[in-house]
């Protein structure tokens, strides 16, 4: 089965084990993932701060490449880049002199049709429902799923049901035998873009959400942003300085943690890549 | 409401009446750097209501505009279910349009104007020029500069960066765009 894929900036740098890990998995279950031809960022905060046609044009250009390829389906694992591309399709369907000409400005037809999954639903629809056959090694730990913001806000666009507690990846990390823990920052903002600059603000909101999950057990931050990531994992030494102490738990992705229960390797799922050293016991 | 009004503007551009906001404060209350702000969300909602152009004018010299990290929790909580964050969208660039960006924010701003820059060059982010651009414009030279080897030794920076093919289509994308800008 081929599904459309946009990577995003993030997957192809500071987060490319979150890319590799997906592709490993999408492998295993048989799923084949088809980038985008010639994809652009998608403009992502900068994008829709300072210029509202540039977070509509940035995002649709990709939407229309996707569209030129005859792809029905498109899944972007990037939190971000799934918010913006589905804010610019919410927003261009509803208002069709928009949708018109920002089709004139990329001088390519945009019927703005597209069904667009985040991580979570493709692998809800593609991947958990060959779990049974392909987990080989369960995991076996407590861990804390963080989803963060734009996964599920604002919930009108976003079709989000739980917002305020999503399940989505709960569910997922149970099927890999891991417990998942009941927690409340499941959807606190991490202090996303401003990691270069207000890293203070990042280290205070990243911080208090690191805490909570390590004072309720949890042995992982599961995770399926690469903002999210990038703070909760690189930006460690301002959490560390605003909370006072070292905190020592991982930072992994969902697609990181569903390989390593398919028996894959620590490398193959790119655990090495980390700032904070991952050591989880998996049962092999 | 007068046309002249920024709420008016504001409706405009966005869809969201400001009158319909009944101050619960629930945007306020819920809102991750409410305490870092100069005017809180809901305060920002009562001064549009008010249509008094001194209010106006601090609303677009205001920190809180920027610090805004668009977590969009407010509007997900908002019992009018009025769309905070595309209302400071459009603050936040009729602000910087007027070089009206509050002195707290300007770290965030030419952030986010290098993100673009290093996007209309390549037409992908190449965190690497992104980062270089960044300092240049802060003077933060030394900023972060332990992280980037270390991120270098874990394959997460690219020396060079990725192009796209069509430059020339993309290029159309950022024509005029911040053109009109005082500064």
């Amino acid at each position: 089965m081929k599904i459309g894929f946009y990577p995003g900036c993030s997957l192809t740098g500071s987060s490319r084990e979150y890319n590799e890990s997906l592709l490993a998995i999408a492998k295993e279950a048989g799923v084949e993932l088809c980038e985008i031809k010639d994809w652009n960022c998608c403009g992502a905060t900068a994008a829709h701060n300072l210029n509202k046609e540039l977070s509509l044009s940035l995002p649709a250009r990709n939407l229309a490449l996707a569209e030129f390829e005859g792809m029905d389906e498109l899944v972007v694992p990037c939190a971000a880049c799934f918010n913006r591309l589905v804010m610019t399709q919410h927003e261009l369907s509803e208002k069709e002199d928009l949708r018109k000409l920002i089709s004139e400005k990329l001088q390519m037809p945009l019927r703005n049709g597209i069904k667009i999954y985040n991580v979570l639903q493709f692998l809800e629809k593609h991947i958990v429902p060959r779990l049974d056959q392909l987990v080989k090694s369960p995991l076996t730990f407590d861990v804390a799923c963080y989803y963060g913001c734009l996964l599920v806000r604002p919930q009108q666009v976003m079709k989000s049901e739980r917002f305020e507690d999503p399940m989505t990846m709960d569910v997922i990390m149970q099927k890999l035998g891991a417990n998942a823990i009941d927690w409340p920052f499941k959807t606190e903002c991490c202090g996303a873009g401003f990691s270069v600059s207000k890293t203070e603000i990042v280290g205070e909101l990243s911080g208090k959400i690191v805490r909570n999950a390590t004072d309720r057990g949890a042995k992982a931050i599961v995770v399926a942003c690469p903002m999210c990531h990038s703070n909760l994992d690189m930006r460690r030494p301002a959490i560390d300085n605003y909370l006072n102490m070292k905190m020592d738990i991982p930072v992994i992705y969902i697609t990181q943690a569903i390989a390593l229960a398919m028996g894959l390797t620590p490398t193959q799922a790119g655990i090495q890549r980390h700032f904070v050293p991952v050591n989880l016991t998996v049962n092999r | 409401m007068d046309k002249e009004d920024l709420s008016f503007q504001v409706s405009q551009a966005t869809g969201v009446n400001v009158r319909e906001c009944y101050q619960c404060g629930k945007c306020t209350g819920g809102c991750p750097v409410g305490e870092r702000m100069d005017l809180r969300p809901s305060v920002i909602m009562r001064m549009l209501q008010s249509g008094d152009a001194a209010s106006e004018e601090e609303i677009l010299r205001s920190n809180s505009i920027w610090l805004c990290l668009t977590c969009e929790t407010c509007y997900s909580r908002c019992p009018m279910e009025l769309d905070i964050p595309k209302v400071f969208d459009y603050l936040r660039e009729k602000s910087y349009a007027e070089g009206k960006v509050n002195s707290d924010a300007h770290d965030i701003v030419a952030f986010h104007k290098s993100f673009l820059n290093a996007v209309e060059r390549n037409g992908r982010l190449h965190e690497m020029s992104l980062v270089l651009d960044y300092k240049i414009h802060t003077g933060n030279l030394f900023q972060d500069v332990l992280l980037a080897p270390e991120m270098f030794s874990k394959g997460k920076l690219h020396i060079l960066p990725e192009r796209i093919k069509d430059r020339k289509g993309f290029a159309r994308l950022f024509k005029d765009q911040f053109k009109k800008r005082k500064s």
